[in-house]
């Protein structure tokens, strides 16, 4: 019956607007090809080969200051390895930043990551988030490119089987075992409670923290969730406060952690606080107030005044582009194993430095560097910390490889 | 005769044209500018999708990004070795299932979740009926960002990755291929493939218009009581709306999740909802060259302002003062305002629906 | 039981704000027939205010409680200012259009609004200074503190307010002769426009408070909290009756119940096959289930279909 209504005219009038409309799309995109910058050389030397690398992270959005940061790390990388003067191939060699803003939302990043594999980079420092990395990891392996992210942490990432991607931050699994580890060995925590926020990051770290606990002889009474935009946990936090637990783990970032350690104490849930890397920027003093005391939280990789440089780099970024929020350091390092890789490789290719990286032993500002066979961190040394007078003080690093002796 | 074989013309110059995108944008602008292209595809793809039930039936949806992740999600559960890894025993090398069967099954189950949806709902009047899809829009969003447990059938937030490409006649679109000399990187060929379905999408859009079932529509959105006094069967009708409309929407989530080879349930926030609505209305509800139009205009200009806004702000103040990002939604949200005070057809109105939304003026004075 | 009792003073409190936001609602759909999409924006707004001049009366030396009561005042009016123009640029002239226009205008002034708010204030969450020492009450194992009873006491206070304003006073005859009958009230002289404007700007204000109070709760400022606050005021609304001023309040009240008993028993009773991730999904299955199943609500009175 209603097939009958589908009846076949050449309607003349429909295809001339349908023409029409094209034209102002071609102005345009005629308008466009004004906007689009193209990759400035900068002060390139004679017989100084130029190599570019791609860096990306949310710029804008409600993270932008998290991509600031990470844009912040690689550019000082790279702007130490320029006043070096790196040599690779007997060549000299000037390295150009290329950094392109993924807003944190999957399909921007595989535009970006599409664009840095136009502009020919030899490697790509990112993306910040695990499911920003995860799409883009594709089109960089299918372009033989390497990638190596700073902060995502999702296991996945490095689990699809591609040669190409690499990180230089823990994954929720070895953070997740260590934070476990330490609530039910060194905390002595018999029962616990865990919360996450139902993102990627929360929801993995929060599912490794619980199997690691559980293994360490601790048990899980109330596993309770929120969401990235909540506000108010006083059901969940009474739910727990049931389950009568000794420590609570959140999965999850600073704006739901701050509110939630506020409202346990308004709740008088006697017990210790504790959340993975999310949880640890100067941000979540501030929030909490008097309620970050005691509180746990946990960064991957050693202190940076433990590693050679650390001090020193911390020094050189807070002079020029003021405190650390979260990854910088990690980008820092990111960019320099590359390059190192790229020296000892005597090529700028990926397909020629990629098997150099995958074996490098490199010692970074936040740990010694080594990859395993799926280019996840090798040992991956986790530092964890607790408010003390209202300041992230370091207790003990865990799962460290040995930094080499000097 | 004449006008008839010149509209020929026409259709061909722009056929050609759009045969050629891909190549000239590929060297004018990069192959990064190609995808963009893509994406512009799959949101008008959707913007058509909606456009039946917003600009034809008249009825307001703001939770269709549902429909679109049913349709993604239908393709990377059968795509991908998720089920095989969650379901050892019943699934032992996952199904894997040819796009071009899944497909139809996913734009026949989100048509499924449009009817499911439609049935209880579609009496409630204009406002209540756009609460009630945005609260199942967001059901659906926060049901596959939950079922990773007790049994993990959607991966939950970590999403799904591992998606299979799409095949045409065996040949998978994810790697380059050479025809008659020419090498079609995946970009360009996943171009053609939703070029195709624009096509489609457009044809059956254009001829459902023009339709008794599209002039049943329009005869229900612009008097609902009229209509049924007049032997038209309104519920069934609206029915077949928001069903056509999630068909189209389920059809490009699986086009999205083979191109994307990788679906989590942050691409389906409420946000996505209104940006494809944003689109129809820009464009003109009811007018499949309007919706075009808007599905390209807001697929493009965030990369635009990208492009234009940060640089322009940089050489003014040394810094950004306002992002990008911001701008456009605050350009959209204007957007939206201004339209609806002024110009409340849209950029290109469909014919009936000038008339009818600017009789109001009419009737008033009168 | 103590858990129990817990879990019905959460419910309690959480419902209070979406009570006092309901009415904000309820009030302007009494009156209009129009959703006012963008109302969560203007409690936002209101914690925003109240929260920039709070720390500028506070840095200029103003004693706590002065500062307070003035940044209460000063949001109010900021709030009722705004409400006065959205009515005036957005929803006005389509009063006679079809009911769609106004419903996505109300989106857009919602973004717009929310975008605003991102650029004058920041993407970051901004921490609400403590100035009253909140102390915590006990009750057979059950903490309240003194915010959470405030919240509580002025939610019902303003709706008995309203109720006297509505029912009591010339302002609220002309408002419930225009809800009733828009050309018949003008015929008998009631001036419709100023009526609908004071309908705004008092629900406004009401958003002022409700920001206030959210923020003062939480201790936490941020320019995405109307939203979906908004969103399940609304359905609050809704579930008591859209239109109706008790209904906001019993809808506000029930809703925070069954969000608070549901995340907190709803694992125990599907043996953990849902769990308090389904949190946000009661809100819009209660909402979806009171439509159709009851459009009117509970307390609403049935209303034919306006086309």
């Amino acid at each position: 019956m209603f097939i009958k209504g589908l009846t076949m005219t050449t309607d003349s009038s429909f295809a001339r607007t349908l023409f029409l409309a094209t034209i102002p799309l071609a102005l345009f995109s005629l308008a466009l090809s004004g906007c689009e910058k193209s990759p400035t050389t900068g002060q390139i030397a004679a017989g100084e080969l130029a190599v570019r690398i791609g860096a990306s992270a949310p710029l804008t959005g409600p993270q932008a200051h998290l991509g600031k940061d990470n844009e912040n790390g690689t550019r000082m990388a790279i702007e130490d390895a320029n006043t070096k003067g790196i040599v690779i191939g007997g060549r000299k060699v000037h390295f150009e930043l290329i950094s392109e803003d993924d807003q944190a939302d999957p399909k921007t990043a595989t535009i970006v990551a599409q664009k840095l594999v136009d502009n020919k980079v030899s490697g790509v420092i990112g993306h910040m988030n695990s499911g920003t990395s995860i799409p883009a990891s594709k089109i960089y392996n299918d372009s033989s490119i390497v990638q190596i992210s700073p902060s995502a942490t999702a296991v996945n990432y490095t689990a699809q089987g591609f040669k190409t991607t690499f990180r230089v931050m823990a994954n929720d699994a070895q953070q997740g075992r260590v934070l476990g580890e330490y609530a039910a060995k060194n905390l002595a925590a018999k029962n616990i409670a865990v919360i996450d926020d139902r993102t990627a990051y929360g929801q993995g770290l929060a599912d490794e923290f619980i199997k690691a606990a559980k293994a360490n002889g601790a048990q899980i009474v109330a596993h309770e969730y929120t969401n990235d935009k909540a506000m108010d946990f006083t059901a969940v936090l009474t739910v727990v406060k049931g389950k009568k637990p000794d420590l609570l783990f959140y999965g999850g970032m600073v704006p739901q952690a701050a509110p939630m350690a506020k409202q346990l104490k308004a709740l008088a849930l006697n017990l210790k606080f504790m959340t993975g890397d999310g949880g640890f920027t100067p941000e979540f003093i501030t929030l909490a107030g008097d309620a970050a005391e005691g509180v746990y939280a946990t960064l991957p990789g050693v202190t940076l005044d433990k590693m050679p440089g650390g001090k020193e780099f911390e020094k050189r970024f807070v002079a020029k582009y003021g405190a650390i929020q979260l990854y910088a350091p990690y980008c820092y390092d990111a960019v320099n194993i590359m390059i190192a890789a790229m020296q000892k490789a005597g090529s700028v290719e990926p397909t020629k430095y990629l098997p150099v990286l995958a074996g490098i032993s490199y010692e970074g500002v936040t740990a010694k560097i080594q990859f395993d066979e799926k280019g996840d961190l090798k040992g991956g040394a986790i530092t964890m910390y607790q408010v003390k007078g209202g300041k992230w003080q370091p207790l003990e690093t865990l799962g460290a490889i040995a930094p080499a002796a000097h | 005769m004449r006008s008839d074989k010149k509209s020929r013309i026409l259709f061909a110059v722009l056929a050609i044209a759009l045969l050629l995108l891909p190549f000239i944008t590929d060297t004018l602008f990069g192959r990064g500018w190609v995808r963009i292209v893509d994406f512009a595809m799959l949101y008008i793809m959707l913007a058509l999708g909606l456009n039946i039930v917003v600009g034809y039936a008249g009825l307001l949806d703001l939770g269709y990004i549902a429909f679109f992740a049913v349709g993604a999600y239908c393709y990377a559960l059968t795509g991908s070795p998720h089920l095989a890894l969650a379901f050892p025993l019943v699934f032992p090398d996952g199904v894997h299932l040819s796009f071009w069967i899944v497909l139809p099954l996913a734009a026949l189950l989100a048509g499924g979740f449009g009817v499911l949806l439609g049935a209880p709902t579609l009496r409630l009047r204009g406002d209540y009926l756009a609460i009630v899809t945005l609260g199942f829009g967001e059901i659906i969003r926060i049901f596959l960002n939950n079922l990773n447990a007790p049994v993990n059938l959607t991966n939950g937030p970590q999403g799904i990755s591992r998606i299979d490409a799409v095949n045409v006649a065996g040949a998978p679109l994810s790697v380059t291929q050479n025809i008659l000399g020419i090498s079609f990187p995946p970009v360009h060929l996943y171009f053609y493939l939703f070029l195709t379905f624009t096509a489609l999408v457009i044809f059956v859009s254009h001829r459902l218009e023009k339709s008794r079932i599209g002039r049943a529509w329009m005869a229900i959105r612009e008097d609902e009581i009229a209509a049924s006094a007049m032997g038209i069967n309104t519920r069934d009708l609206k029915l077949l709306a928001f069903a056509m409309g999630a068909m189209f929407g389920g059809a490009s989530g699986a086009l999205f999740a083979g191109f994307q080879g990788f679906v989590s349930p942050e691409s389906f926030s409420l946000m996505e909802s209104i940006m494809v609505l944003c689109m129809v209305v820009l464009g003109g509800m009811g007018n499949i060259i309007g919706v075009i139009l808007g599905g390209v205009l807001l697929a493009v200009l965030p990369e635009v302002l990208r492009h234009s806004v940060v640089p322009m702000q940089q050489a003014m103040f040394g810094k950004i003062v306002v992002d990008p990002e911001s701008l456009r939604m605050l350009l959209f949200g204007t957007a939206l305002i201004v339209m609806m005070l002024y110009r409340p057809a849209g950029l290109l109105p469909s014919r009936v629906r000038r008339r009818e939304l600017g009789s109001d003026e009419v009737a008033e004075k009168a | 039981m103590e858990i129990l009792l817990q879990q019905i003073i959460n419910g309690l409190v959480q419902g209070s704000v979406y009570a006092l936001v309901a009415l904000g609602y309820t009030m302007v759909y009494g009156i209009l027939g129009l959703i006012n999409f963008a109302h969560g924006e203007v409690v936002m707004i209101g914690a925003m205010l109240a929260l920039s001049s709070l720390t500028t009366l506070l840095g200029m030396g103003i004693p706590p409680v002065l500062a307070l009561l003035l940044s209460i005042v000063l949001a109010m009016l900021g709030c009722m200012a705004l409400g006065y123009s959205i009515e005036r640029i957005a929803y006005r002239p389509l009063r006679h259009a079809p009911r769609l226009a106004p419903l996505i205008t109300a989106i857009g002034v919602s973004i717009v609004l929310q975008n605003l708010a991102m650029m004058i204030w920041g993407r970051e969450y901004h921490s609400f200074p403590q100035l009253i020492a909140s102390h915590p009450h006990t009750f057979g194992g059950a903490i309240i503190n003194d915010i959470q009873a405030i919240i509580f006491i002025l939610a019902l206070a303003i709706m008995a307010g309203l109720m006297v304003v509505v029912h009591r006073t010339r302002l609220g005859r002309a408002m419930r002769a225009v809800a009733e009958n828009q050309h018949a009230a003008q015929l008998m002289g009631v001036d419709i426009n100023r009526v609908i404007s004071i309908t705004f700007m008092l629900g406004s204000a009401l958003a002022a408070i409700a920001g206030l109070m959210v923020s003062a709760n939480y201790g936490l400022a941020h320019y995405y909290m109307g939203f979906l606050l908004g969103l399940k005021a609304f359905t609050a609304a809704v579930l008591g009756g859209i239109g109706n001023l008790r209904g906001a309040m019993l809808g506000g009240l029930l809703l925070g119940l069954i969000e608070s008993l549901g995340a907190g028993y709803i694992g125990d009773f599907t043996g953990g096959f849902l769990g308090s991730n389904y949190q946000d999904v009661f809100a819009f299955f209660v909402l979806i289930a009171v439509l159709v199943f009851r459009p009117s609500g509970l307390l609403g009175e049935r209303l034919a279909e306006r086309a």
